[in-house]
């Protein structure tokens, strides 16, 4: 019982700690030192209660707040108020964004020291950062739809304000785009929000999964599709996803390396939550396993044709969507583990490896390929953390991402259908093409001379945390650029911990692929979810 | 369901929808407002017929129902929010403005600098370019001047 409290106190933790941070670090807007360490503290109070959540939720089941303790109004109706709910899912993904949002604010907190300036907007970061992280530690913990939806506009507002930070040319361009795909996105979700609540007079997700047992099957199918083109746009998969490598790579390299993280991420998540906890059946199984399909090959197609490395990495980002889309599909046990597993692997590398091009502009000057060469013989270390994340990312052997395509690749071959051995051989491909692009990236960025280059000579203006001037000081000589010095090593040591967390994803890999089934089988039971949360004489 | 209210649902999504479709940022901005309050009024009508406010011991007319007060409480979730939305878009579609001179959504130039790599469609995708007119001054208050009584002030 006394794991019960302790659940009650800590549940709602992740989404109040970074709000009030947010809070005080407004106010402290003037004193940066103040606001980096609330910012760091309040993120680290929430890596800390999440990991205290796994550990609960894994040995109690599954943990459920009624946020008020209004109670249920008469016997057989659902909760009044907020629901919030702790999982296995839902907790691990507390717990690897909670590492993955941390590493990015030291790296924002280390690029700022050496490279800020009087002009950053720095009193803004952090504050909106710390909102973003709510927001999304919100969309995990949500109970019902309509909390859902709210995470999803706090963290969207939050992250239109940062990737439209500073304001120039470029990320206007950008913003305008990304702020119009998420606004109709967020619109659709509200559509699907007021036609299941036409359907059903609720939106506590459980008491859903209970009373959508009940709708007629077209209707199920028809607002499960309206709730799928939402989460499908957050997700970007792949009719869906051309608005996301056109926004993400102008944005700060933080910055994106934490959308590319997670924000897609929360999408999937939605997802994995409507398919099987309101949804379940698989009637839209086949279309998903289609949209898995093109959303891979599409995407590292793209991937190929880009020069960009910031863009290059967003290609593959969408790409790889298609793998947790792939194991959704699947309606399996090991399907469903091999996608959890998938999401937490794919944080971690798509962070680490946007924190490195962060960090290869910095020393370089450039992200594109037209200008870069030779940074293996200026800076192994560059290297090295650029390799370890990028051959995780194609799937070599001992690391996380070949863990888990392995996984996703045995449960399609263990549905048999032809569809599904198409979805294997597409991964297959997918794989292969990644790890060609990532070699690409090395070949031309690490080993050739940069006079090999055909724009080498060229170079951008000095390294600037938030704000890039690119229209005040364009193109200039490489020759002439100034010395950057040695690579920050508040930057440096939260990238090579981020590689730690991606390779303990390998050591560990038993224990961990072993929680993600047991969460998979949670998640698929949907008993434990319904009882946790309505109690107990439900179905 | 009244079939007014879903008239008036489904004109204004599709004038929205219409809007949407423009690349006028302020075009786009109204199409969404459209939407959202399609939508605002489409989750009140879900919400049941009208009736006595759901407090205890207050009644309205002869109602012998009492009104949904959910419906009413996400529909001013979702206005606070798209209110919000709207006043960030209306302070990106200056800033675009300040820094155009036009208030479009523009492509985006790295896709159009990748598909030139395949040395097709090279003029269609120059013209989504947009450079910017230096010389206005984008201070001045635009198409107001135009009004008449106005023509001097330029």
């Amino acid at each position: 019982m006394n794991g019960g409290h302790l659940a009650a106190v800590l549940t709602p933790l992740p989404v109040l700690a970074p709000m009030l941070a947010a809070a005080i670090t407004l106010l402290a807007g003037r004193k940066p030192r103040l606001q980096r360490g609330i910012a760091v503290l309040a993120l680290s109070v929430v890596l800390v209660v999440s990991a205290m959540l796994v550990y609960l939720a894994d040995r109690n089941g599954t943990i459920a707040l009624q946020v008020g303790g209004w109670g249920p109004t008469e016997p057989g109706m659902g909760p009044l108020g907020i629901t919030l709910v702790v999982d296995r899912l839902s907790a691990l993904m507390l717990v690897v964004s909670s590492i993955v949002l941390l590493a990015v604010v030291f790296y924002a907190i280390g690029q700022g020291i050496r490279d800020g300036d009087g002009r950053q907007p720095v009193s803004i970061f952090l504050p909106t950062y710390l909102v973003l992280s709510a927001g999304v530690f919100m969309a995990f913990l949500a109970g019902d739809l309509f909390n859902l939806f709210v995470g999803f506009e706090v963290l969207l507002n939050a992250s239109f304000v940062l990737l439209t930070i500073g304001a120039s040319r470029e990320r206007v361009r950008a913003g305008i785009s990304y702020v119009m795909v998420s606004m109709v996105s967020s619109l659709v979700f509200l559509f699907g929000i007021a036609l299941v609540y036409a359907t059903t007079g609720t939106l506590n997700m459980a008491e859903l999964s209970v009373r959508l047992g009940g709708v007629s099957e077209g209707t199920r199918t028809a607002l499960f599709a309206v709730l799928l083109v939402a989460f499908g746009i957050k997700a970007a998969v792949f009719p869906l996803s051309t608005w996301l490598p056109d926004s993400y790579p102008t944005a700060p390299a933080p910055v994106t390396a934490v959308f590319a993280g997670l924000l897609t991420k929360v999408g999937v998540y939605a997802i994995i939550r409507a398919h099987s906890l309101l949804f379940p059946g698989g009637a839209l199984d086949d279309l998903l396993l289609v949209a898995g399909l093109a959303t891979m090959v599409m995407g590292i197609l793209g991937a190929i044709a880009q020069s960009d490395i910031k863009r290059l990495l967003s290609f593959t980002l969408v790409s790889h969507i298609g793998y947790m889309v792939f194991g959704i599909a699947l309606s399996s046990q090991l399907g469903m583990s091999g996608a959890i597993y998938y999401v937490a692997h794919h944080i971690l590398v798509q962070t680490t490896l946007f924190l490195v091009v962060g960090m290869i502009e910095r020393q370089a000057g450039a992200s594109t390929l037209e200008r870069l060469g030779g940074l293996a013989a200026v800076s192994p270390v560059l290297a090295f953390v650029f390799v370890v994340p990028a051959l995780n990312l194609g799937g070599i052997p001992p690391f996380s991402g070949f863990i888990g395509k392995v996984a996703l690749l045995e449960a399609g071959a263990q549905s048999g259908s032809v569809l599904a051995w198409a979805l294997v051989g597409g991964s297959v491909v997918t794989s292969l093409l990644t790890l060609y692009v990532v070699a690409r990236v090395w070949t031309k960025a690490f080993w050739r001379s940069r006079e090999d280059a055909p724009e080498g000579h060229l170079s951008g203006g000095a390294p600037t945390a938030l704000v890039d001037y690119a229209e005040d000081d364009a193109d200039i000589e490489f020759v002439d650029r100034d010395d950057v010095g040695r690579m920050p090593i508040g930057m440096l040591v939260p990238t090579a911990a981020l590689i730690a967390v991606g390779l303990a994803l390998t050591v560990a890999a038993g224990p961990i692929f072993a929680y993600s089934e047991r969460a998979a089988a949670e998640v698929l039971d949907r008993g434990q979810y319904i009882t946790a949360v309505l109690g107990g004489g439900h179905p | 369901m009244n079939l007014v209210a879903l008239l008036i649902i489904g004109g204004l999504t599709t004038a929205g929808v219409y809007l949407l479709l423009e690349r006028h940022l302020t075009r786009m901005l109204l199409g969404l407002l459209l939407i959202g309050n399609a939508i605002n009024l489409l989750i009140l009508s879900v919400g049941g017929p009208a009736g006595n406010p759901p407090v205890r011991g207050r009644t309205s007319g002869d109602d012998t129902t009492t009104a949904d007060p959910l419906a009413q409480g996400l529909i001013l979730t979702a206005i606070v929010i798209t209110m919000g939305v709207a006043a960030f878009v209306l302070a990106l579609t200056y800033r675009s403005y300040r820094l155009n001179t036009r208030e479009e959504v523009s492509n985006d130039p790295e896709d159009i600098r990748v598909s030139q790599q395949s040395g097709t469609e090279v003029g269609e995708a120059l013209e989504g370019r947009l450079e910017p007119d230096r010389t206005r001054d984008t201070d001045l208050p635009d198409e107001l001047d135009a009004l008449p009584g106005h023509e001097g002030s330029r």
